[in-house]
């Protein structure tokens, strides 16, 4: 076995993160159409392609819905596809997003995520992506840069696993990862060619091969199988990422977690939980209150879908609170990881913040102050006032 | 020219599937097996053709299909196009559409596939309305035709989807009919040796939605020939030129009156003599802007 033995590290957006990880992976066919803040994704491959840097077909479609049906084309005529897109152009190609996932093509996407409108706006939020939970898709989220090429490599293996077979999406936040450079650690072509084996899928579609995909159910029965055939291998998903995560440790030596990762959660008896770029001002926000004898720890989330009820049970099942924060809000219920995460930690206090909300900044500062205060309701009354908050304009509502 | 004899006797479309008796997408379909035979590859969007392939896991078309959300057909048909070609095989992928996933809501997809050139051929089976969700109308019902969303008969015209086509530019265009099974066969072999985008218009007279005996698809295909309302062309490389069996109607001599097509279809039954009067100037209309477009592109 080949090990990345020496560094390559170059200071790259998170976007061009992602066309290093799709170069890499030998993707056949990107097919994509721009907005905001992906484009660079769709230059960064365009001109990879056009300058022979890359061995593959861009289709430049018109729309979004296109974007995705193109990529599924191809993913079915048995090659590895790709795209990527934000906002509302995830939510144009939505139809598009249950397509792919019921009919079991391995496919990846990256994500910048990024605020619905109207009104208009580029800035941060993760709407966008959560919106797709109930898709079928794998859903990662990315902390940082080096995670958006980790993660992206790691998500073609996870999803042309016999065992997955599902279509996969990596989150990354608008602007404060698509666009900011950070040193990034990209392995060689060999170590990521021995990483990912040939592309395997469940069926070709191809001549000679008179099969049909996707006429209608002989009865309801069969369609349900088919259903719960999806169920059971987002269920064997989990097992396939933590393995596939140990086995990128092997050949690059990094391991950023898998399903989650548990920041200082040793002898914790709080938890913050998030996901995303914002993370690291929650780690710092960790260190900070640390000091200040909270015994805190952050739980972030690496993976939405499958959601990690293993690492949930083990972390969370006995802390003495738990505060979620949530870029995102299902109106008229709560914050979608609070939604998750509530009934698997029933004898749990937890409380959710939605904060961040039309790309507003949060930092560590604020998330210390934020959740010192909820801790002391716990400490004073032992439980959170509230099952829901919202933080605007730095404070608590 | 091709002779029916010489053409493959494989069964592409298996007896007992699920189309209506005397559908025209039934009879297209097999048409476009006798063409391309192994190589074809289906990308099928919503419509009759969801449901005429049976109920899985069994299907009652014997090529390769990959069904698609209603607006997608020609961007799939594209990126399995290039996997295929990627991977080295033979194959020719078609996009097989109704009028609404081609006219209406494919008609972006439609359109950005042909502007790109994507190595398709788009074929639109145009049954003249949305008949797998009940008879509703569509861009391509004509002028004066019943639907169950147009009661009083349609007030616009017929979206004119070939010319639209043939000004994105694009190597071949051509319209056909399921009364001209040769005609259309022609075609498509023809479209199998052009690279690029091919956008082939095959007019389905539809028994159900039409309200006409079902014994009489092929007489009524032929009827909107004979009489002028539906005009066989080919367009290669812009340059148009009116198909054989429809030369003789350029001459308003020749026609069988359009009552002659009306009359077998209940869904033209209350057309007062007025809207008959603007149908007839219509097709002239239609004829006088291709002849004149031939008469142009010649030139070209």
């Amino acid at each position: 076995m080949m090990v990345q033995t020496q560094k390559n590290i170059k200071v790259i957006t998170g976007n061009y993160s992602v066309a290093e990880a799709a170069r890499l992976a030998r993707v056949k066919v990107v097919s994509a159409y721009p907005i905001t803040p992906q484009t660079t994704i769709v230059e960064k491959l365009d001109e990879y392609i056009e300058t022979g840097k890359m061995d593959a077909v861009m289709i430049r479609v018109e729309s979004e819905h296109s974007a995705l049906a193109a990529a599924y084309g191809a993913a079915a005529g048995g090659v590895r596809a790709f795209t990527a897109t934000s906002s509302q152009g995830l939510l144009y190609m939505h139809e598009m997003v249950w397509w792919v996932a019921n009919s079991r093509i391995p496919l990846v996407m990256a994500v910048g995520t990024r605020v619905l409108g109207p009104p208009w706006n580029i800035w941060d939020e993760h709407s966008d992506l959560l919106d797709q939970r109930d898709t079928g898709w794998l859903i990662a989220m990315a902390a940082n840069n080096q995670e958006v090429l980790d993660m992206l490599i790691q998500m073609f293996r996870v999803t042309e696993d016999e065992r997955v077979f599902l279509p996969g999406m990596v989150g990354l936040d608008a602007f404060i990862l698509t666009h900011t450079s950070e040193p990034v650690d990209i392995p060689d072509q060999e170590i990521v060619d021995q990483f990912l084996p040939e592309r395997k899928q469940p069926y070709i579609i191809e001549p000679g091969n008179p099969i049909s995909m996707g006429n209608l159910p002989s009865t309801a029965v069969v369609h349900a199988r088919l259903r719960y055939d999806m169920w059971k291998s987002m269920q064997n998903a989990k097992e396939v990422i933590r393995q596939t995560a140990r086995e990128w440790e092997k050949l690059t030596g990094r391991f950023s977690g898998d399903l989650v990762e548990c920041y200082r959660c040793e002898n914790a008896k709080y938890f913050i939980v998030g996901m995303g770029a914002w993370t690291g001002d929650m780690k710092e926000a960790v260190d900070i209150l640390r000091d200040n004898g909270y015994e805190v720890g952050l739980f972030r989330l690496r993976f939405v879908r499958p959601f990690p009820d293993e690492e949930v049970a083990k972390y969370l099942s006995n802390a003495k609170g738990v505060i979620v924060f949530d870029r995102a809000v299902s109106m008229g219920s709560g914050g979608p990881i609070f939604l998750d995460l509530g009934y698997r930690i029933r004898n749990v206090p937890v409380t959710d913040v939605i904060a961040g909300l039309g790309g507003e900044d949060v930092n560590f500062n604020m998330f210390s102050e934020v959740v010192k205060g909820l801790i002391s309701e716990v400490e004073k009354e032992g439980e959170f006032k509230k099952l829901i908050n919202f933080y605007i304009g730095g404070e608590l509502q | 020219m091709i002779r029916l004899q010489d053409l493959t006797k494989k069964k592409y479309l298996l007896p007992g599937n699920a189309a209506c008796p005397g559908c025209p997408l039934n009879m297209g379909l097999r048409y476009v097996g006798m063409a391309f035979e192994d190589k074809t590859v289906l990308v099928v969007p919503a419509g009759c053709t969801s449901v005429i392939q049976g109920l899985m896991p069994k299907t009652g078309i014997n090529m390769p299909l990959l069904n698609i959300a209603f607006a997608a057909s020609p961007a799939a048909a594209a990126g399995l196009a290039t996997a295929l070609a990627l991977r080295g095989k033979d194959a020719i992928v078609v996009s097989w559409a109704g009028d609404g996933g081609s006219a209406d809501i494919g008609f972006a997809s439609l359109s950005g596939a042909a502007e790109r050139n994507d190595n398709i051929i788009h074929i639109v089976a145009d049954n003249e309305a949305y008949m797998n969700t009940g008879i509703q109308r569509s861009s391509l019902t004509p002028f004066g035709a019943w639907t169950t969303t147009t009661v009083k008969g349609k007030q616009e015209q017929k979206k004119d989807l070939p010319l639209i086509m043939w000004a994105h530019k694009v190597p071949y265009i051509a319209t056909a009919s399921v009364g001209y099974p040769i005609d259309f066969i022609e075609k498509l072999k023809k479209a199998q040796q052009i690279k690029g985008f091919k956008y082939i218009h095959l007019h389905a007279p539809c028994p159900v939605g039409w309200r006409f005996d079902p014994g009489m698809t092929v007489e009524v295909a032929k009827l909107a020939v004979q009489t002028g309302m539906w005009i066989l062309f080919e367009a290669e490389n812009g340059k148009i030129r009116i198909s054989p069996t429809s030369r003789p109607y350029a001459n308003k001599k020749n026609r069988t009156p359009l009552e002659e097509y009306l009359k077998l279809q209940g869904r033209f039954e209350k057309v007062t003599p007025e809207m008959i009067k603007k149908m007839y100037e219509e097709i002239d209309n239609n004829w006088r802007i291709l002849l004149e477009l031939e008469e142009i592109t010649s030139k070209i």
